[in-house]
């Protein structure tokens, strides 16, 4: 068990309503039973291409391979129906080299700030990283909460910091990374998200993680969430979208999420204005899949080009 | 003292290192030769054979890698792991209706011909390959190189030798399989599987799934990612074959079902049987004047 949560944040969480964790997990595996085929499978994995944040962060990228993931995020596969991906989503330093890419496309540029993954940085140096990113020509802006400040139940800090990015930000849109695995319990993602869409703007997402520790996004804190953001709008008329990022991989995976979207939000937030993918392995799993459909045989992995990976 | 209640063992496939149920749920019944009921056999579907193809694709990587003496041993300790039980391997393909002794006789020759696959581990590369004379300043020389995922149809006569002499030419050149039981005699290709996770092999390495003929050859053939056929298979069943593995550009191996084939011959060993199954890398390097 958790350590009880300090009372700012147990206040909060009163506020919201805490989550039914046994309730959740039971609601999520039933996602798993859907049976999806042919026509609405079809459609089901070409909204999940479009709905993609194609996806490197690593110490060793490069302009040649983000030169690469942009022509993968605007042609998924060459000679294949699929739309291009929603995003590209890079570090700051690589902002300016996709967006030379995708300039003139429907492919936007994405850059985590904020000393990404772990936000331990002097708030200055992260507004800093987002005025300079926004300035290179980020569409968007992935921001990491004070996870130690909103565990010490330092609440008012961690809002205002994410009111200070949204100032940031300027007409850029903001996702906000929880990081999920390491807020602990149902109750402080729940928690979490409220304390975030109360100063986010329409249009603005939450995100379950960084994909930069061991557990990501899952089915069961995906539903939190997206219940955090129905109940919200159902209070207030805002529109909040989502972006569950890191571990989802295979194409299965990502119709369980769309399943979960339309059952609980509704078609409104199946499009990639609401919600999003953070992803680079499940666009080629998703394009063999399309590709299976199309011909009826199970495809090798190895004729979709790689986006990320092989370098 | 009451008697005890009877335990009776649900059979699974191997596939990835684990004992998996078919997808769909459904099984078959299988029968002894006397007709009495005996236990339900999974009957896979195309689904089971992708996923089989998955873990054999994320085996198949790591088996290529190790050396060939590595592979040798192991395939030296899967032939203990059945010589360990080999009464009780005895006993699943007499359940077909072989006389003991004839089962006996089965089981010890597929033992020895892993012993011989075993050998050929470490040396087919020497024998197969070459460095070739050409009259440039060239160092020419031929590799093998496995082809990666086999998938193997098995016969239904000599239900284990002829499946472990498909699987096992197909492991020694560091392919990854995924084999098809024979129908009619799937039981000792389920025991096969519970000594292939005794043996040391990575699991995903071979793949044994069971099933209908009819329902899982479309998928072998069609499947892209397998990259040759290997097995034995009547007039219908290679036309079906070969017009998939035509679409799928893959290779195909298959000895007719109606010919008499003597699995027990020293012709059914060997290295021509391993050559079938790896592909040729040619390499020029220039030396200079």
């Amino acid at each position: 068990m958790p350590i009880a949560p300090p009372g700012a944040l147990r206040r909060l969480i009163d506020d919201v309503g805490p989550v039914d964790a046994i309730g959740v997990e039971e609601r999520v595996a039933k996602y798993a039973t859907r049976s999806i085929k042919k026509k609405s499978k079809l459609f089901g994995l070409k909204l999940a291409v479009s709905m993609i944040d194609l996806t490197t962060l690593e110490g060793k990228d490069t302009p040649g391979k983000i030169a690469s993931l942009c022509r993968k995020a605007i042609t998924p596969h060459e000679g294949m129906d699929v739309p291009s991906t929603a995003a590209v989503c890079v570090y700051p330093a690589m902002v300016k080299h996709a967006k030379k890419h995708v300039t003139g496309t429907t492919v936007k540029v994405a850059s985590v700030a904020t000393a990404f993954p772990s936000g331990q940085a002097p708030l200055k140096t992260r507004i800093a990283e987002v005025r300079a990113a926004v300035g290179d020509g980020a569409d968007e802006i992935d921001m990491v909460i004070n996870r130690g400040a909103f565990l010490a139940g330092e609440l008012a800090l961690v809002q205002d910091e994410i009111a200070q990015v949204v100032e940031a930000c300027g007409d850029a849109t903001l996702k906000v990374i929880f990081e999920a695995s390491e807020l602990e319990t149902y109750d402080n993602i729940r928690a979490a998200s409220f304390l975030a869409m109360r100063v986010l703007r329409p249009g603005d997402f939450i995100k379950t993680s960084t994909g930069k520790t061991s557990a990501n996004a899952t089915l069961g804190n995906n539903q939190v969430m997206i219940e955090a953001i129905r109940d919200f709008y159902l209070d207030t008329g805002v529109a909040i979208s989502m972006k569950p990022a890191g571990g989802i991989r295979t194409a299965k995976q990502a119709l369980h999420f769309l399943i979960a979207i339309k059952e609980t939000l509704g078609d409104a937030w199946l499009h990639h204005s609401r919600y999003r993918f953070g992803a680079s392995a499940l666009l080629n799993d998703l394009l063999r899949q399309i590709e299976k459909e199309r011909t009826g045989a199970y495809q090798a992995p190895y004729v979709f080009s790689d986006a990320t990976e092989g370098y | 003292m009451a008697s005890r209640l009877p335990i009776t063992k649900t059979p699974k496939c191997y596939v990835g290192g684990a004992f998996i149920r078919s997808e769909s749920g459904r099984v078959t019944a299988l029968h002894d030769a006397h007709g009495n009921f005996f236990a339900n056999i999974p009957q896979c579907t195309r689904k089971d054979l992708r996923n089989a193809v998955e873990a054999a694709a994320k085996a198949g990587l790591g088996w290529a890698k190790r050396s060939g003496y590595n592979r040798g041993q192991i395939l030296y300790r899967l032939a203990e792991m059945i010589e360990a039980r080999s009464a009780e391997m005895a006993e699943a393909i007499a359940l077909g209706g072989a006389s003991d002794a004839a089962a006996a006789k089965e089981v010890s020759a597929s033992i020895d011909r892993l012993i011989h696959y075993a050998g050929w581990a470490d040396k087919f590369a020497q024998v197969l390959g070459s460095v070739n004379p050409v009259s440039s300043p060239h160092f020419n020389f031929t590799v093998t190189e496995p082809m990666g995922i086999i998938g193997v149809i098995a016969p239904d006569e000599a239900p284990l030798l002829a499946l472990v002499s498909l699987i096992a030419s197909a492991i020694t050149g560091g392919n990854s399989v995924v084999a098809l039981a024979s129908q009619s005699q799937p039981y000792p290709a389920i025991v096969l599987g519970e000594m292939l996770a005794t043996s040391d092999l990575p699991g995903g390495v071979v793949n044994i799934l069971t099933g209908q003929r009819s329902e899982m050859l479309p998928t072998f053939a069609t499947h892209e990612h397998i990259r040759a056929l290997s097995g034995v298979a009547n007039a219908d069943e290679r036309k079906q074959l070969k017009l998939g593995a035509a679409e799928s550009v893959k290779r195909t191996r298959l000895q007719k079902s109606e010919d008499a084939h003597d699995w027990f011959a020293d012709s059914a060993q060997g290295v021509h049987e391993i050559r079938e199954l790896i592909e040729f890398k040619t390499t020029w390097h220039p030396i200079g004047a």
